[in-house]
Order: structure tokens, then C-alpha cells, then sequence
């Protein structure tokens, strides 16, 4: 393959990848710390439509990110007050923030629904992206796909290098015990909680400004569940998600050039292919039964009730 | 049902320990010198129940100071209330002479407070190290870290390898690593909340061991147990609580470990007697139960031999592991028999049927594990009477549950076997070990079953309930009751049992009256030695 075909299909494959990563980095976190958030989907379509909004009333990209940041982090209070606070089920209370986040999306988007906007520029001075060979796959992206994986490599250092990601851990291990030790589980868990809703917001960014820049209802398409996925067949481990999150963008785009070059095989099994491969995958490289154990919070998706 | 000799009843009131018993005071103490924590009338209530009343306390540098009492008494809700777990209602709490308030375990980690809780505070998915690091407020690079856990390890004598993931550890080991957390913080008060429940004992001897020496260098120790040997043989000084009051004091060197009892239950402890009985009609028979094992960890059960009449209590003895769980699924219809002759309640074969059958058959069971398979923890009582009540007690009318019929029996029976509980609408997982276990020996016995399983049917409880329910047992079987106890507390069958067989390896020996044995035998029986085959040869 000459690399005049091979860019542009890199490039793709990482803007497949990117929100997909973005999100379940966020996700990981608060799952690691115990707390099972189903609404990412809906934090993303609230991230996707509040950035590109504010981008076109203000102008600014800048303000367009703070907002999809800030407007995913107030739908992951939302959850948390309701889960973490007032103890309700957390699989029902995230299903009904996706189901939220839909239907409030679709509401403040109404009337920007395919209007275009310039996308969110490429961070480096162009004269970088255009050296040869690594210029464009290196230096041709936006800020936030370079975010996508400073996150994922920052969360790795932060949950196995520091304290603070030690008790995250430790809270998302056993919360009887953190709590009967002194931590403040509820607080823990909320920080991660609003983390994970930054951190989905900016996912949703990505779409409405980068991706396809424009507004669309109901534009996250399911990426949102596939972040949940990737990171329970990750084994909840930093590495494997991004490991996941490419080689779910890489087969995404093979099948649909697949398509294109006119294979004889139907396009519906070649769309089934990211989904299936990355399964596979992740769990043939995820088999061992102890290491999924020392990895997965055993408290997930677990009420905590500070007992006496 | 449990009735009491009276006599004992009025000991209560009368000569009872309270004479004898004097108002703490601590003893040894240099002139002028604050007692390392001084509590004074500290009081707790629970809804229903009043844990802590007006509790005064006091623990000085170097002793060793034991805090007993019965299950329930309120040891552990003071322990909390000391570590900030649990906040007190009133009263006042001075550490080295100064009034602290201690609202929160960091609090009391840094006042020098170190606990060690009876279920460990420990996260499976990490490591020694890291588990230790999460108990410490500074703990520094996980490297430095490691080089004094090492240290502290070798200096008490609590071996720990710093990079194992705690889930493969034995419960010794997770003892090792809460012990070495709170040594890493030079405790001046160090709590140990029943810490050798769950020991051998020979873990326990150099646990003492490692206490013994904390002592010496001047650290404070408050031990929490009911097993009165321990006491005497370790603490200086011990404080006495009995239904959330503090009753005595005493130095545990100079009393005996029944006239502790006497102080702890608030009466002689209770021995359970029994009228002679005499051998009913059949009820179960075992007849040649063979049942190979489900996987590679069972015990095949081998050509079990056995015959119970109404009447008698007949004990399995043997040594852990080796085929009790495996005979109680078997008998309780968990695990089917593989011909139907080989289990026969009242001349019926049921070796083909599971629990609920049996059940109707006349058959009662109270499970090993008390949470989970005798009760469900989240329901409360009257629910859990249903679970196993209904069949024989007419619970269910038409398909329908009779929920006021269950509360009303759930009620005669904590009433009858002396459950303590904030009433019936406790959830099973609130109720203490020796409570519970207690309530659900009353609900199997409400239900006149012809034939009772029980395994361990005192384990973990403390002495008082234990006396309780032997004395529900012999109640029941002077009613006609068949009942077979499978347990590995050898001083409980001796008490209890009419005859004795010993399971060693998934094979039975005959059965024997309990008189005839002597302590030897059984230990060689347990051993595998083939004395009761001898015997019934002779």
C-alpha cells in the first residue's frame, strides 16, 4: 500500500478511535471506584450539543470545550446525587440519564440541527503536519485527540502510581473496609463519578466538532455502549482500553473500505466485524481468571450504606 | 421452652456477681500520671436497643486490658465509638488526660489509636504493601515502604511478603498485615477486636507472643475476646460488659475462668441438663450412603452406616475435612443419594429427593453457615421463618403467604429461645452469630420435626447461647425428636450426645454409647484408626 492511501486511513482510524477512547477513559475511572455509569451515551450527546452551541455563539473553541466539559460533568452529578446520595439503583438511574441526555439534547439542539461549523483546528503550525511520512499521523490532530491519550496514560499513572488512585482503587475493592479505615467513600466515588462526565462531555465534543462537525440528534450513534464494553472486556485496565478502542477504530474502517472495494461478502456481517474482532480480542488476550479478579472493582454498580 | 433451673434464676438477683464485682479503678497506675484513655460515662443507643450505658473505662501505658462480655454485650460499639467509627451519645473520652473528640477513624489514627478489627478491613485486589500504605496517613514511596514493613515484620515476629495480592493469604496472614498497619503508626493504644477467632493455635500463641512484647515497650492494649482462657492467660486487667453495662472489673490472674463466666452472663453459667431418655421408634436410617465426590476438593462419602431413634442425639465427630459437609449435603437432600434406600426418614426412602421433600418427610436442618444458607441475611425474620417454616406450618394458604401467621411465630420465637433483637422486623445479617444461630434452631424446632440435622450448631457463639441451644436440643429430643449433630467440637458432643461415631475420611465408625469412649479413643478414631471396627468385631 502506498502511503498516499495509508494516511488518510490512519487518520480515520484515529478519529474513530478518539471518542470512543475519551470516553471510556473517563468510564474507567468511575468504575474503579465502584460506581457503574450506564448514562454515558447521554452525557455525550449533552457534551456533543452543548460545545457546538456555545463554538457557534461565541465563537470560541476554547469556551465550546470548557462548556461540553462542564455540561457532561453536571449530567454526572445528576447521576451521582441520585446514586451515590440518595442510594438509588445505579443501573436504572444511568439508563434513564442516557434516556436524558437523548431526549435534552435533542431539545436544545433543535434549531442548529445541520448547520456546519468550522472544526476545532489542528493544534501544531501546519508546516509540521506536512513533513514527510510521520508529519500528517503525528502532528495533524486536535487538542483533543492528543487529551484522548495524555487521559488514558495519565489515569494509568494516576491509579497505580499515587495515593489518591490507590484509595480510588481500594474504594471500588471493598468500600466496607476503605470506609471503616476513614475514607470518605460517597466523596471518592463522586469525584469519579464527575470525572467520568468531564471526561464523556469532551467525547461528545469530539463528534459534534471534529468528527462530523455539526449537530445531529442522536448523533453518538451507540458509542456510548461501546465505551461501556470496551472497558469490561479490557478487564478494566488502562493499556487494554486503548488497545481496544484502536483495533475497534482500525476494523471499523478496513470493513468500510472493505465495502467500498466491492468484497463479496454482505455488508452486514462486515459491520458486525469491529464488534466481533474486538471481542475476541480483548477477550483472548483477557483470559486469565486472576488477573480479571485483581482488576474488576468488586463493588461496581454496589450502593454503599455507611453501616455502624 | 429453654427453661432454667430457678435456683439460678433468683443467683441473678441475689449472691450474684454484682456484690463481688467492684467499680473499676485502675490499679498500677503511677501517682500523677493520666491514663492512656480514660472514658467515662459513655452511652450509645441503637433503635430498640441501648449498646452503651454510662461506661466508664480506663487504660494505662503497658497493660494489657481485656474487655469481655457475651456476644451482643457491647463490646464492639465501644471499640467503635473509641476509633471514631461510630460516634457516642453522651459521655466523654480524654486521651492522656486531655478531652478529645474523635469523629472519625483518621482522628483517632492520629491521637496513636490503632485497631484491628474482627473482620479485617482489607481490599482483596491489592497488595500487602498497598493495603498497608491505605491504612497510613503518610505513607511515603511504596519503596520506603516496603522496607519497613519488612522491618516491623521481623522485629514482632509477623512475617509478610510485601508484594502479594491479599486475596491468595491465609486469615492469618490478613491478621499479620492489619496488625503490622497499626504498628507502622507507634500506636500508644492498640485495639484487637476478637483477633483470635479466627487463629490456631499456634497463631494464637505468637500473636500473644507479639502482644506481650507491644506491652513491655509501653503501649496500651485494649483486647477484646470471650474466650476467658485467653483473658487469663494475657490481660492485666479486664472490665466486664453485660448488656451494654459495665459490671466488673477484675485482674483476670486471680479468677477463674467460671467465675468470669459468672461476671459475663450474670449468673453460674447454665448447664444444660437432660432427663434419661429412652429409645424411641426408628426415625432415619443410613444405609450404606455412598457418594463419590463432586470434584476434586469433596470427600467421597463411603458405605455410611447409621441408625437414629426418636429420642437420642447422636454426635459425628471427626476432624475437619473429612466428609462432614459432604454428610450434611447428603442428608439434607443438597447432594442426592445415589440409590433411594440409602436415606429412609420414618421407613420412607427419600434418598432421591431433595430438601423440600425430606422436609415433608419430617426431616429439619440447621445449616453450618448461618448467613446465607440457614438464613437469608437481607430478610428479615418473619420472612426467614418462612423460608423453610412454610411447609410444615401451615404458612401459605392458597398459594398465598399468611405474613401476620409468620410474624407471630417469628415473634414465640425469639420470645422462647431468648433472641435478642430489635423485634421481628430485624434483618437476619443484624442479628449477632450467637442470636441468630439461636433463632434458627427455634425455627426448625417449632416445626416438631421427627428428625434434625444439625451442623455446628454452636459454632462461634459464645457460651451463654451455646448453653442455650444444647438445652433446646435436649428439649427436643425428649419430645422424640431423632437428632444427629455433626461437629467439630469435641467437648460439645461429649456433653451432649447419647452415642458417638467418628467420620474420618468419608467413612463412619459405628456408633457408641458416648460413655464408652474415652478421650484417646476418638482421638485415635479421628486419627483413622479402626477401633470401632475392632469393637463391633468383639
Amino acid at each position: 500500500m502506498d502511503h498516499a492511501y495509508l494516511t488518510p486511513l490512519i487518520l480515520a482510524i484515529i478519529a474513530t478511535a478518539t471518542p470512543l477512547l475519551l470516553a471510556a477513559t473517563g468510564e474507567l475511572v468511575t468504575e474503579k471506584s465502584g460506581v457503574l455509569n450506564l448514562g454515558i451515551e447521554g452525557m455525550m450527546l449533552m457534551g456533543a450539543v452543548s460545545g457546538f452551541v456555545t463554538a457557534k455563539l461565541t465563537g470560541s473553541m476554547v469556551l465550546a470545550l470548557v462548556a461540553a466539559g462542564l455540561t457532561g460533568m453536571a449530567m454526572s452529578a445528576l447521576f451521582g446525587f441520585l446514586a451515590l446520595v440518595l442510594l438509588a439503583n445505579q443501573v436504572a438511574s444511568g439508563l434513564a440519564l442516557t434516556i436524558f441526555g437523548v431526549g435534552l439534547s435533542a431539545l436544545v439542539g433543535a434549531n442548529w440541527v445541520g448547520q456546519p461549523i468550522d472544526p476545532l483546528p489542528v493544534l501544531f503550525p501546519a508546516a509540521l503536519a506536512e513533513l514527510p511520512l510521520v508529519g500528517p499521523v503525528l502532528f495533524a490532530h486536535d487538542f483533543l485527540t492528543y487529551l484522548s491519550f495524555g487521559a488514558i496514560a495519565g489515569v494509568w499513572w494516576f491509579l497505580y502510581r499515587t495515593k489518591a488512585g490507590l484509595i480510588l482503587r481500594a474504594v471500588g475493592d471493598a468500600h466496607d473496609s476503605a470506609h471503616a479505615i476513614g475514607y470518605n467513600v460517597v466523596k471518592v466515588r463522586f469525584l469519579a463519578t464527575l470525572f467520568g462526565g468531564c471526561m464523556s462531555g469532551l467525547a461528545g465534543a469530539y463528534l459534534s466538532l471534529v468528527y462530523t462537525p455539526m449537530w445531529a440528534e442522536n448523533m453518538s450513534a451507540g458509542r456510548g455502549w461501546i465505551a461501556l464494553a470496551l472497558i469490561v472486556f479490557a478487564t478494566w485496565r488502562p493499556g487494554r482500553v486503548l488497545i481496544g478502542a484502536y483495533l475497534f477504530g482500525a476494523i471499523a474502517i478496513l470493513q468500510l473500505h472493505a465495502q467500498g472495494a466491492g468484497l463479496d461478502i454482505p455488508a452486514q456481517f462486515l459491520n458486525m466485524l469491529p464488534y466481533l474482532a474486538t471481542i475476541l480480542v480483548l477477550v483472548i488476550i483477557s483470559r486469565d481468571a486472576v488477573r480479571i479478579r485483581l482488576n474488576a472493582p468488586a463493588c461496581i454498580g454496589k450502593a454503599f450504606h455507611p453501616a455502624a | 421452652m429453654i427453661r432454667q433451673p430457678p435456683a439460678q434464676e433468683q443467683h441473678t438477683v441475689t449472691d450474684g456477681p454484682e456484690q463481688r464485682s467492684q467499680p473499676p479503678q485502675p490499679p498500677q497506675q503511677p501517682k500523677g500520671a493520666a491514663p492512656r484513655l480514660k472514658l467515662s460515662a459513655i452511652s450509645k443507643s441503637f433503635p430498640g436497643i441501648k449498646a452503651n450505658d454510662h461506661i466508664d473505662l480506663s487504660i494505662n501505658p503497658g497493660e494489657i486490658h481485656a474487655l469481655i462480655g457475651e456476644n451482643g454485650a457491647g463490646k464492639s460499639t465501644l471499640v467503635k465509638i473509641v476509633y471514631g467509627v461510630l460516634s457516642a451519645d453522651a459521655g466523654v473520652i480524654e486521651w492522656e488526660g486531655k478531652p478529645v473528640t474523635i469523629a472519625s477513624p483518621t482522628a483517632a489514627r492520629k491521637l496513636g489509636i490503632g485497631m484491628v478489627f474482627q473482620h479485617f478491613s482489607l481490599f482483596e485486589a491489592l497488595t500487602v504493601a498497598e493495603n498497608i500504605a491505605l491504612g497510613l496517613d503518610d505513607s511515603g514511596p511504596i519503596r520506603a515502604l516496603n522496607q519497613r514493613i519488612t522491618e516491623i515484620s521481623a522485629r514482632y515476629e509477623l512475617p509478610l511478603q510485601p508484594d502479594r495480592h491479599v486475596s491468595g493469604l491465609s486469615v492469618g496472614e490478613k491478621q499479620r498485615i492489619e496488625i503490622v498497619r497499626c504498628l507502622l503508626q507507634s500506636p500508644g493504644l492498640l485495639i484487637m477486636d476478637e483477633p483470635t477467632s479466627v487463629l490456631t493455635p499456634q497463631e494464637a500463641k505468637i500473636l500473644f507472643r507479639t502482644l506481650r512484647r507491644l506491652r513491655d515497650e509501653g503501649c496500651a492494649i485494649l483486647f477484646i475476646s470471650h474466650k476467658l482462657d485467653e483473658v487469663r492467660a494475657l490481660c492485666d486487667r479486664a472490665s466486664i460488659l453485660r448488656h451494654g453495662k459495665l459490671v466488673a472489673a477484675c485482674d483476670p490472674r486471680e479468677e477463674t475462668s467460671g467465675s468470669m463466666a459468672e461476671m459475663m452472663i450474670g449468673s453460674s453459667p447454665v448447664t444444660p441438663r437432660r432427663s434419661s431418655h429412652e429409645a424411641g421408634q426408628k426415625r432415619l436410617e443410613i444405609r450404606d450412603l455412598t457418594v463419590p465426590g463432586q470434584n476434586n476438593f469433596d470427600v467421597s462419602l463411603s458405605h455410611i452406616n447409621l441408625e437414629l431413634h426418636g429420642g437420642e442425639i447422636v454426635g459425628i465427630a471427626g476432624v475437619a475435612g473429612n466428609g462432614q459437609k459432604e454428610l450434611a449435603m447428603a442428608l439434607t437432600g443438597e447432594v442426592r443419594a445415589p440409590g433411594r434406600e440409602m436415606v429412609v426418614i420414618n421407613d420412607e426412602a427419600v434418598g432421591h429427593k431433595g430438601p423440600r421433600r425430606r422436609r415433608r418427610h419430617g426431616m429439619a436442618f440447621v445449616p453450618e453457615e448461618r448467613l446465607g444458607q440457614g438464613a437469608v441475611p437481607d430478610m428479615d425474620l418473619a420472612e426467614n421463618v418462612l423460608l423453610t417454616g412454610y411447609l410444615r406450618l401451615g404458612l401459605v394458604r392458597y398459594g398465598s403467604l399468611r405474613m401476620q401467621a409468620a410474624r407471630d411465630l417469628a415473634a414465640d420465637i425469639t420470645g422462647q429461645f431468648d433472641v435478642r433483637c430489635r423485634g421481628i422486623q430485624a434483618q437476619a445479617g443484624a442479628l449477632s452469630g450467637g442470636n441468630l444461630q439461636k433463632f434458627i434452631i427455634g425455627r426448625e424446632i417449632v416445626q416438631s420435626p421427627d428428625v434434625l440435622i444439625a451442623a455446628q450448631p454452636t459454632w462461634g457463639v459464645d457460651s451463654g447461647a451455646a448453653a442455650a441451644i444444647h438445652q433446646a436440643l435436649f428439649d427436643l429430643a425428649r419430645r422424640g425428636t431423632a437428632i444427629l449433630v455433626i461437629s467439630q467440637d469435641l467437648d460439645e458432643l461429649m456433653l451432649i450426645s447419647d452415642r458417638l461415631a467418628v467420620l474420618h475420611e468419608g467413612k463412619l465408625s459405628g456408633a457408641h454409647p458416648t460413655h464408652e469412649f474415652t478421650i484417646e479413643e476418638i482421638g485415635l478414631l479421628m486419627g483413622g484408626a479402626d477401633i470401632g471396627k475392632a469393637r463391633l468385631a468383639s
